[in-house]
């Protein structure tokens, strides 16, 4: 049984904008998924829709056996279960680092402030940025920001990540360390859905790359056959222009 | 002009039996300040309750929160004070009517009913407008993290919001303040009632007025500096607020 299991959805914005089309994807236990596309392809949309940030129209998203559009799940429950990481990392701007990893563990998982903040220094320490855990987000730089908005996630125990353009916002030079963070977690077995542009991630630690245009999948291919010879004449003109503009 | 100015006049006995006519500014500034304070507890509180519901995702909510502050914002706050004291009373069934009308202290209930609905009008649209200020991410993450909607106001949208829009509620604490003068109207002895009485027994009009002048400047500029300590006892490390 697939980790997640995306079938058939749908999403219209208004009546005459259909940002989703028909979209089926699997993401099993223990894979890493990479979905790129050009932007506007509804790909953001898409990894919202599986915790139920986004509401879709049509078709079903489960995850780990349990329905996410089913009216009866427990929402907050499942999403606590399942880690986010946001293009502008939000963090909570008013609470220290330590704060930010430990608030939903309490809030949400009923642990004891003492269990939280221990979980939130070994996290802090894996990501390197246990010096920085009595600072507030906006005394941090943007990777640094991000590799607190990993370990946040984190500390939830999650059985799956889901990365929305984890490194679309940040300065050059800041990319790496993020990306760093995201491969260890990789080759440790996180079951990852990650929106990224980051060719050379996807390359690395990608089982799988997924390529969306204007609201469809157009692409679900392993890894070497993506990147060896695209199927669809729209996967290689966009891989064509990401791989220019990556060197 | 032919004035005999008397600032002597406020350490003489007033009419009313025991006491100066300071002793009745006095009570005045306390009634003002009565006033403003349970006023402002119902108006924040109100208020932030309507401005939260403003944001809410189901529609009719908003819509709800929206007639809300029309109604309360629109008319004007004499005309509310009236429809309080004057005309509820009518309206309620006449065993209420009748309680309502002989409550003891009457103006002064009427008062921080009428300016606590009135100002949480004007409090929902500030916090309304802190939250919207606020990324959509932020309750993405929030969500994200597994905490309900409840938790995502109260620890995430919430304590931003409210430390965005410390200025301008400074201002409606200000106006709530300057508002309770319209109570004189249905009766309340407050600051600007006494200082008028003082002017009818006494004809020290400049005195009594410059008094009430002084006296309301003097609140505010208190409650200014105790809002910008606040605020700075309030600032977020490394988060750049408007000044």
């Amino acid at each position: 049984m697939p980790m997640i299991e995306i079938a058939h959805v749908s999403k219209w914005y208004n009546p005459t904008f259909q940002v989703l089309k028909d979209c089926t994807l699997d993401v099993a236990k223990g894979e890493v998924v990479v979905v790129c596309g050009p932007s506007g392809s509804g790909k953001s949309t898409l990894i919202k829709c599986v915790n139920g940030l986004e509401k879709i129209d049509q078709g079903t998203i489960t995850v780990d056996g349990i329905r996410v559009d089913a009216p009866e799940t427990n929402l907050p429950k499942l999403r606590a279960r399942v880690g986010m990481v946001f293009q502008h990392f939000e963090l909570f701007p008013h609470l220290s680092v330590t704060d930010n990893l430990c608030l939903a563990q309490m809030k949400a998982l009923g642990r004891s402030r003492d269990q939280a903040v221990a979980k939130a220094m070994a996290l802090l320490d894996r990501v390197g940025l246990k010096a920085h855990a009595r600072k507030f987000p906006g005394q941090l730089s943007g990777g640094q920001q991000q590799r607190v908005a990993i370990a946040r996630a984190l500390a939830m125990d999650p059985i799956a990540m889901l990365f929305d353009e984890p490194t679309s916002a940040l300065d050059p030079e800041m990319i790496q360390e993020v990306l760093d963070v995201m491969v260890d977690l990789a080759r440790e077995g996180m079951t990852m859905m990650v929106v990224t542009h980051e060719m050379g991630f996807a390359r690395s630690v990608a089982h799988r790359v997924v390529f969306m245009d204007q609201g469809e999948i157009v692409e679900d291919a392993p890894k070497a056959e993506f990147f060896g010879k695209p199927r669809s004449e729209r996967a290689q003109t966009f891989l064509s222009r990401v791989l220019v503009a990556s060197h | 002009m032919n004035y005999n100015w008397n600032w002597g006049i406020f350490f003489q006995p007033s009419p009313e039996g025991a006491g100066t006519y300071l002793g009745m500014l006095v009570t005045g500034l306390q009634w003002t300040v009565v006033t403003a304070l349970c006023s402002w507890a119902l108006a924040f509180t109100l208020g932030s309750i309507v401005g939260i519901v403003r944001t809410l995702p189901q529609a009719w909510a908003r819509r709800l929160g929206d007639a809300y502050v029309e109604l309360f914002r629109n008319i004007p706050v004499l005309v509310q004070m009236f429809l309080w004291f004057f005309v509820l009373p009518e309206l309620l069934p006449q065993a209420a009517g009748m309680w309502v009308k002989q409550l003891p202290n009457a103006p002064f209930w009427t008062a921080v009913v009428c300016l606590g609905f009135f100002t949480s009008a004007r409090v929902a649209e500030q916090v309304r407008a802190g939250i919207l200020a606020l990324s959509r991410g932020q309750s993405m993450a929030g969500l994200a993290l597994g905490l309900t909607r409840a938790q995502t106001y109260r620890h995430v949208l919430l304590p931003m919001a409210y430390r965005i829009v410390m200025p301008p509620l400074t201002s409606e604490f200000l106006n709530n303040l300057k508002n309770t003068s319209v109570a004189l109207t249905i009766g309340l002895l407050e600051l600007t009632a006494r200082a008028r009485a003082i002017q009818e027994f006494s004809f020290q009009v400049f005195e009594a007025f410059t008094a009430a002048t002084v006296v309301y400047l003097l609140i505010n500029l208190v409650v200014v500096g105790a809002m910008s300590l606040l605020e700075r006892r309030l600032r977020v490390p490394g988060f750049i607020m408007a000044k």
